[in-house]
């Protein structure tokens, strides 16, 4: 071959590898300047909002002024509630279908299921909820309709991390345990449960999160723009802050005034989201440093 | 310890297991159960809607005026506006997305894909209001100054946020999906002279490919079922869109705005029910396409390439 | 002439045994006689492991499974339908080629079967532990550290705290699979020597790859070959005049 044209032929093939790399890295820049963006601008935004007063103060003059405690409060409800109906259930269905029915047509239905689950809409979620636990179970708008629409959002998300969290217990655990005459439930119960916990706890966070910054699910189901006091049962409605931030910058009286307010709610819901997902993801790296098997 | 039980002792041993095995089961079923709960209750108020009107009206009448006398319940404008929505974020979602998890993957070094990928996980929890907010406050404004717009709240803009939430989803698909090609493949490419681009592009990619295909109809069914971006930001006019800075209210953005003020049981509530069955339709569609793809070509190994 | 009558305390009669439609053994009768190490030998893959692990129903935890023919464990067959697989490995310990001790402390390792099963008084707990440990000739490396985990020890001793595991359930018969092909020669050499003062209570069943380990420690050899047992007999004349020519092959290195 010609010196020459291999040399050229080189050259063309570097410049266009060149180019890829180049635009493979612009895209990753792209993308976090996005992140960075958003939360400067928020962060820029928002911070003049935040005293302590905001955080633990109702709002008051028709929510120009005062606080966004109530909605703090109904975040906390809802998710804690999402969290006590999605984990008990999408960990006991990980383990049966880790444990007790790794193949054949009811664990692929039930995959199938799950995985069609993950991908309703939110919205869809927000009429199922009304549909069935507000109107057909006469829940009413309620923290009740509320967090058993969101757990039922959240629950493929615990499956998920639930199952992985219990595959990635080592097979030899399970066969040292039974072949000491241990039962099968017992074996799952003391010694796979307790090494897959970092993991399904991993995943509760990144569930909770997720619940918290949601919308659709609670706007008919169990947020109200303002309530007069903290829920005092369950059939109450509540604020939340995902629904506060939506009324106040679309259908608020004082859009424009409220503004600063709608920018520091923004920050506190960043804020509380994205720290619970460091939470997890420092979790995570923390369990695959320290697993020593 | 040393004696063998009795019979009985057995018996309810091995009924414990049974009940433990079934109870479990059941509950697993519960996710199966509830999607069709979903269904049956979409129905149940979404039904009565058909009296009214054929279901050819339904999905194909131009007109979407649920408020007017007589109201009018043709929802093609809301497809059209999730459609249009969609594919203009995918436009910028997928290569993007993709681009990205071929970074993560196969060139970034160590440290800076940590970083990376921490990145996109944060953006994936970023609160779709969030970002409807920053849509709404931000980047409509700046459009409307830029282009010289009447409202900076149009497919445009509801496309950007909208590949935002996207982006995340396709990258860490596709990223999976690279790294599942065997290491063989890449070896064979080097051996053979090309450089990490040609590999990448000839080789990694095509071999990926059901695993990107998979990552791309999963985000795309993420942003069509999108609600608060689209509501705060793609500008809420029920009409077929003409260009890209019209204003569009798709599906989910028209069922969360009306449901609020549609009375219970009234012809609009139903319509808003009926619509929620279309959109569980086209993403259960879309989730069911992708499950298949995954699970074909896991099964006969990486495609052909 | 007196003849002393053996006592077997496991036989298998006309074993079959099918992974789906693959049989994997075929036609497999052995007695194993009590208080005596028997080693199955035999190349990769002949059966030998899958026969050790049926006479606990390990195997059972593998799906498509099918045994045919009988195993008797004093008297009884243990895959009869009333037979409880958890009560036969309560008294049918088992040690595994790699060590598998849990992520718990070495304590805690010991006593989590025996408290299963129903031991609570701490007193007999703690002895139980004291004795496991001794008899696994580990007690006087790990008795300060006993809070301290598992995980921490080397290789050949968590191997020795594995056996001391399998011994506080009491078995009557230990199975050990290839236990010391994971570990160093020094540690195998105290393995061995741990097996020898073992017999005296309990039934040894050992496989292994290492044809001088079977000769150095056993008393009784079968000698597996794709599925079938080709010779059982005592150690010595397996290894010094085999009946069998394929056996007389395997031993001298012929193939294998």
């Amino acid at each position: 071959m010609n010196g020459n044209t291999f040399e050229s032929s080189m050259r063309s093939r570097y410049f266009k590898q060149r180019l890829f790399f180049g635009a493979v890295r612009l895209s990753a820049l792209v993308i976090t300047l996005a992140l960075l963006g958003i939360l400067a601008y928020i962060l820029a935004n928002g911070f003049r909002a935040i005293s302590w007063e905001f955080l633990t103060q109702p709002p008051t003059d028709s929510m120009t002024k005062g606080g966004i405690m109530p909605a703090i409060v109904g975040t906390l409800y809802l998710t804690v509630g999402a969290i006590l109906v999605a984990l008990p259930l999408g960990v006991v269905s990980a383990i049966f279908l880790t444990e007790y029915a790794k193949q054949g047509a009811l664990s692929r239905i039930i995959r199938i299921g799950v995985n069609c689950l993950a991908g309703v809409p939110s919205v869809v979620f927000g009429l199922f909820g009304l549909g069935f636990f507000v109107v057909f179970l006469k829940f009413g708008s309620s923290i009740l309709a509320g967090a058993l629409t969101l757990g039922i959002l959240i629950l493929p998300t615990i499956i998920g991390a639930a199952e992985e969290a219990l595959k990635a217990v080592p097979q030899t655990f399970r066969e040292a345990s039974l072949a000491l005459g241990v039962s099968k439930w017992d074996t799952i119960f003391r010694i796979v449960l307790p090494s897959a916990l970092p993991g399904i706890l991993t995943g509760a966070i990144l569930g909770v999160g997720r619940a918290a910054g949601e919308t659709a699910p609670i706007m008919f189901t169990a947020a109200a723009f303002f309530t007069a006091v903290l829920p005092k049962s369950i059939f109450d409605e509540v604020m939340a802050l995902p629904y506060h931030i939506y009324v106040l910058a679309t259908a608020g009286t004082h859009i424009e005034e409220t503004r600063p307010l709608q920018y520091g709610t923004v920050l506190v819901l960043i804020a509380l989201v994205l720290g619970i997902d460091l939470i997890a993801i420092i979790m995570r790296s923390m369990m695959r440093r320290n697993k020593r098997w | 310890m040393n004696t063998l039980k009795t019979r009985k002792k057995i018996l309810t041993q091995h009924a414990e297991a049974m009940i433990i095995r079934y109870t479990f089961g059941f509950f697993a079923f519960l996710a199966v159960l509830l999607l069709g709960l979903i269904l049956v209750f979409l129905f149940r108020e979404g039904l009565p809607l058909f009296k009214q009107i054929s279901v050819a009206d339904f999905l194909f009448g131009t007109a979407w005026y649920p408020t007017y006398t007589p109201p009018e319940y043709g929802i093609w404008p809301l497809i059209v506006g999730s459609l249009a929505v969609t594919f203009f974020a995918c436009l910028i979602a997928v290569p993007l997305g993709l681009l990205s998890a071929v970074y993560i993957a196969e060139i970034a070094p160590a440290r800076i894909k940590e970083i990376l990928k921490s990145v996109i996980e944060l953006l994936a929890g970023l609160p779709s209001v969030v970002l409807g907010f920053f849509g709404m406050v931000i980047v409509g404004p700046w459009l409307q100054e830029t282009f010289d717009l009447p409202t900076g709240l149009n497919i445009m803009n509801a496309s950007v946020m909208l590949a935002i939430m996207a982006i995340p989803t396709i990258s860490s698909i596709s990223e999976d999906a690279l790294y599942a090609v065997p290491r063989e493949f890449k070896e064979a490419s080097y051996a053979l002279g090309a450089t990490r681009y040609e590999t990448i592009i000839r080789v990694i990619i095509p071999a990926a490919l059901s695993g990107i295909s998979t990552a791309v109809i999963l985000g795309m069914a993420r942003a069509i079922g999108e609600t608060m971006v689209v509501l705060m930001v793609a500008g809420g006019a029920a009409a077929i869109p003409e260009s890209i800075f019209d204003a569009v209210r798709p599906m989910t953005a028209s069922i969360a705005a009306e449901m609020g003020e549609a009375p219970f049981r009234s012809g609009h509530y139903h319509a808003l029910f009926a619509t929620g069955i279309v959109l569980f339709v086209i993403t259960l569609a879309f989730n069911l396409i992708a499950d298949y793809i995954s699970n074909r070509f896991r099964e006969t190994g990486s495609g052909t390439l | 002439m007196v003849t002393v009558e053996k006592d077997f305390i496991i036989r298998t009669k006309n074993v079959d045994f099918f992974y789906s439609a693959f049989r994997a053994l075929s036609d497999i009768t052995m007695d194993f006689e009590k208080n005596r190490v028997t080693a199955l030998i035999g190349p990769s893959g002949c059966g030998k492991s899958t026969l050790l692990r049926l006479l606990n129903r390990m195997n059972d935890l593998i799906d498509g499974t099918r045994v045919e023919g009988e195993i008797l464990f004093e008297g009884r067959n243990i895959y009869a339908s009333d037979v409880d697989p958890v009560e036969i490995r309560q008294r049918i310990g088992m040690v595994f080629q790699k060590p598998n001790p849990f992520p718990k402390s070495i304590y805690n390792n010991i006593t989590y079967a025996p408290k299963l099963a129903g031991i609570r008084n701490t007193g007999e707990i703690e002895a139980l532990v004291e004795e496991s440990l001794k008899q696994a000739v580990l007690w006087d490396e790990v008795k300060d550290i006993l809070t301290k985990s598992a995980m921490t020890l080397s290789g050949g001793q968590q191997q020795r705290l594995c056996i001391a595991r399998a011994l506080a359930m009491k078995p009557d018969v230990i199975l050990m699979d290839e236990p010391t092909s994971a570990l160093d020669p020094i540690s195998t050499a105290k393995i061995e020597e741990l097996i020898d003062t073992l017999k005296k209570r309990y039934t040894i069943i050992i496989v292994t790859h290492n044809m001088q380990q079977a000769a150095r420690i056993s008393e009784y050899t079968g000698f597996f070959y794709l599925g079938k047992m080709i010779e059982f007999n005592a150690t010595e004349k397996i290894f010094t005049n085999p009946d069998v020519k394929q056996t007389e092959d395997y031993i001298t290195g012929r193939f294998g």
